[in-house]
């Protein structure tokens, strides 16, 4: 049923990108395709970076997009090993760490590209100079599998996940491999101090990497609550049918902004201009707020019904500056917390 | 009369033509490792202001280090004594006793020698988990227990997952020396009139020792160098070893110097630890090892041959059985905890796994390429390598053995962490190719294919090539006329072992790897970092059958199985 939704969207993407690609923009078009291929890092969930990069591929016969997925900090490590050696790869970054994003436009690795339509998106999905946009936002939730955890049980605050109760019974995905989770930390660190993490590892909390992992290990009944993790995967796997619910704590949901740019250095400049633009459509946002469960920066996209606007939420968020001065204080405490 | 005899000259013409390949040979060793050894080595001390201790005093007052370095040897050493008290039983139900189903065993302990251990860890994580794994549901279900049975996040869990794929080193210790030593020495105890019991503690038991001992050894390295399995199962308890802290001084922002720091301590350690075990190796004077022919008694077991066989099948349960059903399972499931009824059931993993995941063919096909070219080169080397220390070619014959075997002490992790530093910099830059996972996977499989290469010479008597050499033939042509063919069966051997090695390498590639130069091993976990059970399940099958395509093809080339015991 799912993929039958994705397909037909896919058509209607399709359809209205073909529209629009007209005389002025051929000659773009015919030197992406000279390129013919884009290289994507992204930390955007697997299947749905693929899904996205099928969307383009479709849009753009004969320019291929090449998925390299993984973590915000694998991809940044990466990213400054191959620029140690000298290795040029990567087009197009998009990962969920902004901080990310200030240090590479400061090590002057990023390229001045504004997409199309980004002009109406809030502040805090643009870059003031022009290196870098939000392409997706979520947020760090609660979240329990109900089979398991009884209705009077449920944790309605992050303060709540602190009872012992929940002693071996949690699970955290790692803030040194996702940016999701480094921006979930610092925004509970900035709200009620280091003590909480402190507190929180003493309920030997299990650690799994990616911010979509907490939602596979909650939804198979391997722990019962997840601390944290992305919102949009834990809807995902909800709509699949499996017994779990989410929760917005009353404090407030940490907001996680995850900006995309173009590298200084793309071997495929044009194809990832033309990525770039695609991937900020309206329609291809839409894509993300209706099967992927993502919030954008567009203004125009409609959420679906059976989840928060962001405007209802209350919406924690940090200063990517910050996130980036204290990128090492985040994962070393961590560590010193939670042992791994 | 057969050919004449050519002549003083052409017999020397044929000397030196091949003496400038076995210099190249021996240099070609030295180039290959005392390079990246002698960078990791000055990394490990060099600062802006020359030569320093400070990153080893600051890798090793870190307490994060400490705990690592502990619970590293906590695990070797258990994993050593759970291989032997699993492995030295078997081996000697299937050399010395009538204990039925022997082939079974042997094939299974094979099965389980081959197996990519951090696929083991994978598919135990699903068997038990504390609470979604299914041996852990199944106890609950009818014990009606609330606790878990067992808690595979944990180093108990850490340590049985790894010895059960590390026993077969120990098996094959025992059961190759128990297949030399003759009965006869057991036999004229008994009938000076020793119990059984006797016979074992006084005769048997002192005889075997020194392969226990090495057993031992062989398990506490492969524990010490294993990077996959702690990393699936120690990471999400809260707890590091010493290679997942090396890894990890890679993450942004890299701590190279520190990492050649803990590099350069641990490659000592491996190395005393096989020089202890060469030691007691070396030491076995007795006659009755070593030598061939005698009598073999066979212990006949009675009521104990089906209780016996149980046990063997049990351990195999847990090596092969539910691991591999496990793998199998998720492949096909939608949700890997649930049963695999018709809702649950999906081909989606695969075709995920191969047409919409665009990194499965790249990596499929970087890890062919791999393992066909560093099987192939290797081979070749290896083969080079004991012929000339074989056959004394070269003055100092022994240091090319020596060196062929070195690499044993390098720990995958410390062999990457050496490379990435030497070949990160002019003037040769191979980070980012294929060649450096070639160097890294060369060197490090180098020593089984050489222990291959060199058991094949030595049963290699030389005195046809003496007369082939006798009758004028230079040692090039010998070597094509003579020795090759002797020797092709045992160097298809060497080319499979080093092919398997290849193919389920991790621990050097994760370091090593670029976006374009992934392998399956790595893919497999990246995907393991994400949770994605299915599509991991799916490669692993893949894997698991490419591994077992391979063994089948040593059985054939040489007529028995790859554990090196002729029954």
């Amino acid at each position: 049923m799912k993929s039958l939704v994705v397909s037909v969207m896919v058509l209607v993407a399709v359809l209205a990108v073909g529209a629009r690609v007209d005389a002025a923009d051929d000659a773009r078009v015919a030197a992406a395709k000279k390129e013919g291929k884009v290289v994507w890092y992204t930390s955007l969930e697997l299947q749905t970076s693929e899904r996205i990069a099928k969307l383009f591929e479709s849009a753009y016969p004969g320019i291929k997009v090449e998925v390299h997925r993984t973590g915000s900090g694998r991809i940044l490590q990466r990213l400054m090993q191959e620029h140690q050696a000298n290795i040029k790869i990567a087009d197009v970054v998009h990962t969920s760490d902004a901080g990310h994003f200030v240090y590479l436009k400061k090590q002057k690795l990023l390229a001045k590209y504004t997409p199309a339509g980004t002009d109406k998106f809030p502040a805090g999905f643009k870059d003031a100079d022009g290196y870098h946009y939000a392409f997706r936002a979520t947020v760090n939730v609660i979240a329990y599998n109900t089979k398991l955890v009884p209705a009077a049980d449920v944790p309605r605050t992050w303060k709540d996940l602190l009872d012992p109760k929940w002693k071996g019974k949690l699970v955290t995905a790692h803030p040194g491999y996702s940016g999701v989770i480094a921006t979930h930390v610092l925004a509970l660190v900035n709200l009620h101090g280091w003590d909480y993490f402190k507190e929180l590892a003493q309920n030997r909390v299990m650690i799994v990497q990616s911010a979509v992992d907490p939602a596979g290990v909650v939804a198979s009944g391997e722990r019962q609550v997840a601390v944290d993790g992305g919102e949009y995967f834990f809807y995902q796997t909800k709509k699949k049918g499996n017994p779990l619910e989410i929760v917005y704590p009353k404090e407030g949901v940490p907001l996680v902004v995850s900006p995309s740019a173009i590298t200084s250095f793309a071997p495929h400049p044009n194809a990832a201009r033309l990525f770039t633009d695609f991937s900020f459509s309206r329609d291809v946002q839409q894509v993300l707020a209706d099967s992927e469960g993502l919030y954008t920066g567009h203004p125009d996209v409609k959420y679906p019904s059976d989840k928060p606007k962001p405007s209802e939420l209350k919406l924690l968020t940090v200063d990517p500056d910050e996130l980036e001065k204290r990128n090492e204080e985040i994962k070393k405490r961590f560590v010193e917390f939670f042992g791994a | 009369m057969a050919t004449p005899p050519r002549g003083l000259a052409g017999r020397l013409s044929g000397v030196e033509r091949s003496l400038p390949v076995w210099v190249l040979a021996a240099l070609g060793l030295v180039v290959l490792m005392a390079l990246p050894l002698a960078w990791l080595a000055w990394i490990s001390v060099s600062s802006e202001r020359g030569a320093t201790l400070a990153h080893y005093r600051e890798a090793f007052t870190d307490t994060a280090l400490q705990k690592a370095l502990w619970n590293t040897v906590v695990l070797a050493f258990w994993v050593g004594l759970v291989s032997v008290a699993v492995g030295a039983p078997l081996a000697w139900l299937t050399a010395r006793t009538d204990v039925p189903g022997k082939s079974l065993i042997r094939a299974l302990v094979m099965a389980s020698f081959v197996t990519p251990p951090f696929l083991g860890a994978f598919a135990w994580v699903m068997l038990a988990g504390p609470n979604a794994g299914l041996l852990n549901k199944l106890w609950r279900e009818w014990t009606g227990a609330s606790d878990a049975l067992v808690n595979i996040f944990s180093m108990p869990g850490l340590v049985f997952v790894v010895a059960i794929y590390t026993f077969p080193y120990v098996y094959i210790m025992i059961a190759n020396t128990l297949a030399l030593i003759a009965s006869d020495l057991e036999e004229a105890a008994t009938g000076l009139g020793a119990g059984r019991l006797t016979v074992a503690r006084t005769i048997t038991l002192p005889m075997v020792m020194p392969a226990v001992v090495s057993g031992f050894i062989l398990s506490v390295l492969q524990a010490l160098a294993l990077f996959g399995s702690p990393a699936i199962l120690a990471l999400p308890a809260g707890f590091h070893t010493i290679t997942t802290q090396v890894w990890s001084f890679f993450h942004f922002p890299p701590k190279t110097e520190t990492a050649a720091a803990v590099s350069i301590p641990l490659l000592l350690a491996t190395a005393l630890l096989l020089l202890v075990q060469k030691r007691l190796l070396g030491r076995r004077g007795y006659a009755s090892v070593g030598g061939k022919g005698g009598q073999r008694r066979t212990i006949r077991l009675r009521g104990w041959r089906y209780p016996a066989l149980a046990g063997c099948l049990a351990v195999m349960a847990c090596a092969i059985f539910l691991p591999y059903s496990m793998l199998a399972k998720a492949a096909f499931a939608r949700a890997w905890a649930q049963p695999l009824t018709r809702d649950n059931f999906t081909l989606g993993n695969f075709s995920f796994t191969f047409f919409e995941y665009g990194a499965t063919r790249a990596a499929i096909v970087n890890t062919l390429e791999l393992g066909v070219m560093t099987a192939s080169v290797g081979a070749g080397f290896v083969a080079l390598l004991a012929y000339i220390s074989n056959r004394r070619l070269v003055p100092g014959h022994q240091i090319v053995a020596f060196l062929a075997l070195a690499p044993v002490v390098i720990p995958g992790v410390v062999l990457a962490v050496a490379l990435f530093i030497a070949y990160t910099r002019p003037p040769l830059l191979l980070y980012g190719t294929l060649w450096i996972l070639f160097i890294a996977y060369l060197t490090k499989e180098m020593p089984v294919g050489y222990a291959q290469s060199e058991a094949t010479f030595r049963a290699i008597p030389s005195d046809l090539e003496d007369a082939g050499r006798i009758l004028g033939a230079g040692r090039l042509r010998v070597l094509r006329d003579v020795t090759v063919p002797l020797a092709r069966s045992g160097v298809i051997a060497a080319w499979c072992f080093i092919f398997i090695g290849v193919i389920r390498e991790l621990s050097a590639s994760i370091i090593l790897f670029t976006p374009n130069t992934r392998v399956m091993s790595v893919v497999i976990f990246d995907l393991k970092e994400e949770g994605q059970f299915g599509a991991i399940a799916v490669l692993g099958l893949v894997m698991l059958a490419l591994t077992f395509a391979t063994v089948s093809l040593v059985q054939a080339v040489l007529g028995r199985d790859v554990l090196g015991v002729r029954e």
